[in-house]
């Protein structure tokens, strides 16, 4: 429950330095949004996978899902503004009914899109035509992928699901995603597989390309390094192995004030499967929406009064400025 | 106290810079110095660490470098490679000690 994940967040028993405070010593206090280049539309919770870190606790069994009516008022937004980025992600956002209507609509409007794909949706039989849909609108994939060996990837995404992974790129890579002059992105994610922070980007990148390739044919463009936060299931695993606190001081240890300044909540809208807005997915998932006087539901958004708002901070912040900083586009310096 | 080692330790380590703050900070310049990139890359000075914390037996460094090689991207496959080289180079080192026996025997016997 997010009341009780912000409660082991802020609780004095484990107290960190307070975020807030860090921020303050590095001139960012308070954080405010530089423009909406990107809106992110979690259109739920629904997933074909279970993941052992997952952020928003997804699952078969989430009935939380976008209807069409919120979607409209999504693609409305949108059309009131310039933003270039439409940024799709869940759960498994291509079993929302809604989804290729999000990214028809959102290409009409001239839009690129992104949608934050678990790879083994797209082996669904329900979803065989998905890999064409996708390369079709050019639909830029980000996929995740935490390592590059079954055995760590199985023990984070669940028994069996490297296989379908390599097997889901190889598809896209008959489609032309992740090769060179085809105009069809396909970016993995790596994620940490346990409580330690990720390697330097380029150098995981590397060997990523080389050993996809050696030991599976496959390709793809860049490598996104990602921090997983201490929230939801991975706060769960952080407090059951007893690793809460030695985590927590690493990211405020590695605490860097140029990843700070770039975070992506300064930069990014996020819409809730139920329209209300938050400035990042984490946020979304601790049930800490937009404020300071910000519209928080998306049939009231006006660009002016969220464009610059300020942003809602926590202890979990420390999760994306730490090191090179992390996103959902990988590092952020 | 029930154990000689504490995990807590090994946050404490700058301590050892409150006497003679001079020497530790020499030590922190060059221990940073050695661990940049250079001819060698981060990752695999990491290893080297790893090995040579095991040969020397430190739990503090083992557990440090564990970490440490995890974060640079490092695997259990590879760390545990490194962590034999530093035990085939222990059993080595035993070993070619040997050949001193071999020696001693020599000249004693007839």
């Amino acid at each position: 429950m997010p009341g009780e994940q912000l409660r082991v967040l802020n609780s004095p028993a484990l107290a960190h330095r307070s975020f807030d405070d860090v921020l303050e010593r590095s001139g960012l206090h308070p954080l405010t949004s530089t423009g909406i280049e990107i809106l992110q539309i979690n259109v739920g919770k629904l997933c074909n996978q279970t993941c052992k870190h997952c952020h928003v606790d997804a699952g078969p069994d989430r009935d939380e899902v976008m209807t069409r009516e919120t979607a409209a008022l999504c693609m409305a937004a949108l059309e009131q503004t310039e933003t270039p980025t439409v940024d799709i992600t869940g759960g498994a956002p291509e079993l929302n009914p809604q989804f290729r209507w999000l990214v028809t609509e959102s290409k009409r409007l001239g839009r690129h899109v992104m949608d934050r794909c678990n790879l083994s949706v797209l082996l669904l039989p329900s979803q065989k035509d998905l890999g064409a849909f996708l390369a079709h609108y050019q639909v830029e994939v980000v996929a995740s992928l935490p390592y590059f060996m079954a055995a760590y990837t199985d023990a984070q995404r669940g028994e069996g699901v490297f296989d379908k992974s390599i097997e889901a790129i190889r598809l896209l890579n008959g489609l032309g995603y992740g090769r060179e002059g085809s105009g069809l992105e396909l970016n993995l994610v790596y994620n940490p597989v346990g409580a330690f922070l990720p390697p330097p980007q380029a150098s995981i990148e590397a060997d990523f390309r080389r050993e996809l390739l050696v030991r599976h044919g496959v390709v793809f463009n860049s490598l996104y390094t990602i921090t997983n936060m201490p929230i939801s299931r991975f706060l769960e695993f952080l407090l059951r192995t007893d690793n809460y606190d030695r985590y927590m001081q690493k990211l405020v240890q590695a605490y860097n004030p140029a990843a700070a300044s770039c975070v992506m909540c300064r930069n990014t809208l996020s819409v809730g499967w139920d329209g209300v807005l938050y400035d990042c997915d984490f946020n979304q998932m601790l049930d800490l929406p937009v404020s300071f006087g910000a519209p928080v539901h998306i049939r009231d958004f006006v660009h002016d009064r969220l464009d610059k708002r300020r942003i809602v901070t926590g202890q979990h912040c420390y999760g994306c400025t730490a090191g090179a900083g992390s996103g959902c586009g990988g590092t952020t310096v | 106290m029930s154990s000689y080692y504490h995990e807590d330790d090994l946050a404490h380590f700058g301590e050892m810079g409150k006497n003679v703050p001079e020497l530790w900070e020499k030590f922190q310049d060059w221990y940073g110095a050695v661990f940049e990139e250079g001819a060698l890359s981060q990752r695999e000075k990491s290893l080297i660490a790893l090995a040579v914390a095991h040969a020397v037996q430190c739990p503090y460094c083992i557990d440090a470098y564990t970490q440490d090689c995890l974060q640079k991207g490092s695997n259990l496959d590879q760390m545990t490679e490194a962590v034999h080289v530093a035990s085939a180079i222990r059993g080595g080192a035993s070993l070619v000690h040997g050949l001193q026996m071999r020696n001693v025997t020599q000249k004693l016997s007839m």
